[in-house]
């Protein structure tokens, strides 16, 4: 399979100034990839959280890698708030594009459809309204007296997850997490990385196919064992708690954060 | 043998699970084992009873949580209306019932920032049956108005299915008029009383002259939640499921 690269050659994709859609932590969070590319170090990117994210973007934010966001949420969950985005948020250091979680999921599927906005309830009356001046309210063209939101389109340049498995043609298992397909789709390349590679295709028994990203979509996989940690990967390994934790003590000085990242970084080298 | 008297936050999550009476499909978000318990009490009883069947989807569950679209299903549902209730909480929670999840001072490079708004800008709008939910009660939280509208309480000129039912704190619990734009309050729980809940809350409500004490948990209630509903909850709320335990045997 010629789009399976090293870890290293998947995060030299992402340049400076790129967008990145990036899932919420459950759904598999590129973790390694997340540290690969932090020691790349490209400068000003857009993050897309689809739709919240936690320590993923946090790390990306105290590394200074971050130069706008659109989420719906940050959190590191049980461990508390998400240290380096609220600091940075404090601090005006990166451009903050508060939104709504179906708000996003909305702008990913006008994305995916190629059409420039989607239509969305709610919202009129919330001060997100004030927050992005790039969300409008038009009127129903079909129905009097009916005003309603519409939200631009989304098309990240890159989607970046983790997930269990690709197989050798390219094709990703992505289970339930139907966000992941909608983040392909809507972006302009696909990166991956996974568990492991198998040799027979996900697409030649009904029974998985269904839940597959077929390779058009995939520009490269990266193997990556333990991808996710110290985050969870459904149906494989559960978030590490204390890990999390640790993060969350130590981010919240900059001394402390430095100290998180550096070592952070170094890991997945040292495993190859 | 009589059971050991519910704990205060067994007293929430049967209060919940009461609150929740007559719905058919319930949603929890994501960090809210509160609300997870009740929703799970509501479906140990009314099965132990013989009565409609709850559907549960708990973010954050694989054993309780039927969604299979990912992202998608909870907001595509809500917003056909198939979700009966929802459970929303906030950093501010004023008396309109407007609440904030984004964080306190002028927006956006607010001196304290929370996660931020998730879906409430939405299931605020959409889910019929919304119970606010914040343990905490301080007029911290309590304000008379929120620094940041996440998601209004009311709204006027919109399609708007969903909205505020009721408000419950870890000292009372209180109803919404959606005509009057204001809470009533409906009940203290035990140990707390009015003039604790009033000097707490920095908004002005309605309050009958001697509140009655929020209901306790009958026997059945309290076996359900102390068996069967603290082992489902284990699944997603480890720690949540053995600090009740340890409360109970306290």
């Amino acid at each position: 399979m010629e789009n399976l690269i090293s870890l290293e050659a998947l995060a030299a994709h992402v340049k400076d100034a790129a967008s990145l859609a990036v899932p919420a932590d459950r759904a598999g969070v590129a973790m390694a990839a997340t540290a690969a590319i932090i020691a790349a170090g490209p400068k000003n990117l857009h993050l897309v959280c689809v739709p919240v994210s936690g320590v993923q973007a946090d790390l990306l934010i105290g590394a200074g890698l971050v130069g706008s966001i659109e989420t719906s949420a940050v959190t590191l969950g049980e461990a508390g708030g998400a240290p380096r985005f609220s600091a940075g948020v404090r601090a005006g250091a990166f451009r903050l594009m508060d939104a709504t979680c179906p708000a996003i999921l909305a702008g990913l599927t006008a994305g995916q459809k190629g059409v420039p906005f989607m239509p969305i309830r709610g919202i009129i009356g919330s001060d997100l309204m004030k927050a992005r001046p790039d969300w409008r309210i038009i009127g129903n063209p079909f129905a009097p007296d009916d005003p309603i939101v519409v939200v631009p389109a989304i098309r990240p340049d890159f989607a970046l997850f983790h997930a269990p498995e690709a197989d050798r043609f390219g094709n990703v298992r992505i289970g339930r997490q139907a966000e992941l397909a909608a983040m392909a789709y809507a972006a302009k390349a696909t990166l991956v990385t996974v568990e492991r590679i198998r040799e027979t295709s996900l697409l030649a028994d009904e029974n998985s196919a269904a839940g597959v990203l077929p390779a058009l979509y995939v520009t490269a996989i990266a193997e990556a064992r333990n991808g996710a940690w110290p985050l969870g990967l459904w149906g494989e390994y559960l978030v590490d708690d204390a890990e999390v934790a640790r993060y969350a003590r130590m981010a919240k000085s900059p001394d402390g954060f430095a100290a998180y990242v550096e070592a952070f970084v170094r890991r997945p080298r040292a495993a190859a | 043998m009589t059971p050991r008297p519910a704990s205060s936050r067994e007293i929430l999550i049967a209060t919940i699970a009461d609150l929740l009476t007559g719905v058919r499909t319930v949603a929890v978000g994501a960090s809210s084992p509160i609300p997870a318990a009740g929703a799970m009490l509501l479906r140990a009883r009314n099965e132990a009873r013989g009565r409609e069947r709850i559907r549960i989807a708990v973010l954050g569950s694989r054993e309780h949580n039927f969604f299979t679209n990912g992202a998608f299903e909870l907001f595509d549902c809500a917003a056909q209306g198939r979700i009966d209730a929802f459970f929303l909480g906030g950093g501010q929670i004023d008396g309109q019932a407007n609440i904030n999840l984004v964080g306190t001072g002028d927006y956006p490079r607010t001196e304290v920032r929370w996660p931020g708004s998730f879906g409430s800008a939405f299931l605020y709008y959409a889910v019929p049956r919304v119970i606010l939910f914040r343990e905490e009660h301080s007029r911290r939280v309590f304000v008379d108005k929120v620094d940041f509208v996440s998601a209004p309480g009311t709204s006027e000129g919109i399609v708007r299915t969903g909205g505020p039912y009721a408000l419950l704190t870890g000292l009372a619990l209180f109803d919404f008029d959606k005509e009057r734009k204001r809470f009533r309050l409906r009940s203290v729980h035990r140990g707390a009383t009015s003039a604790e809940v009033k000097a707490n809350t920095g908004f002005d409500y309605d309050a009958p002259t001697s509140p009655p004490i929020t209901v306790e948990p009958d026997a059945e209630t309290l076996a359900l939640l102390r068996g069967r509903v603290r082992q489902e909850l284990a699944e997603t709320y480890p720690q949540f499921a053995a600090s009740l335990v340890v409360e109970t045997e306290a």
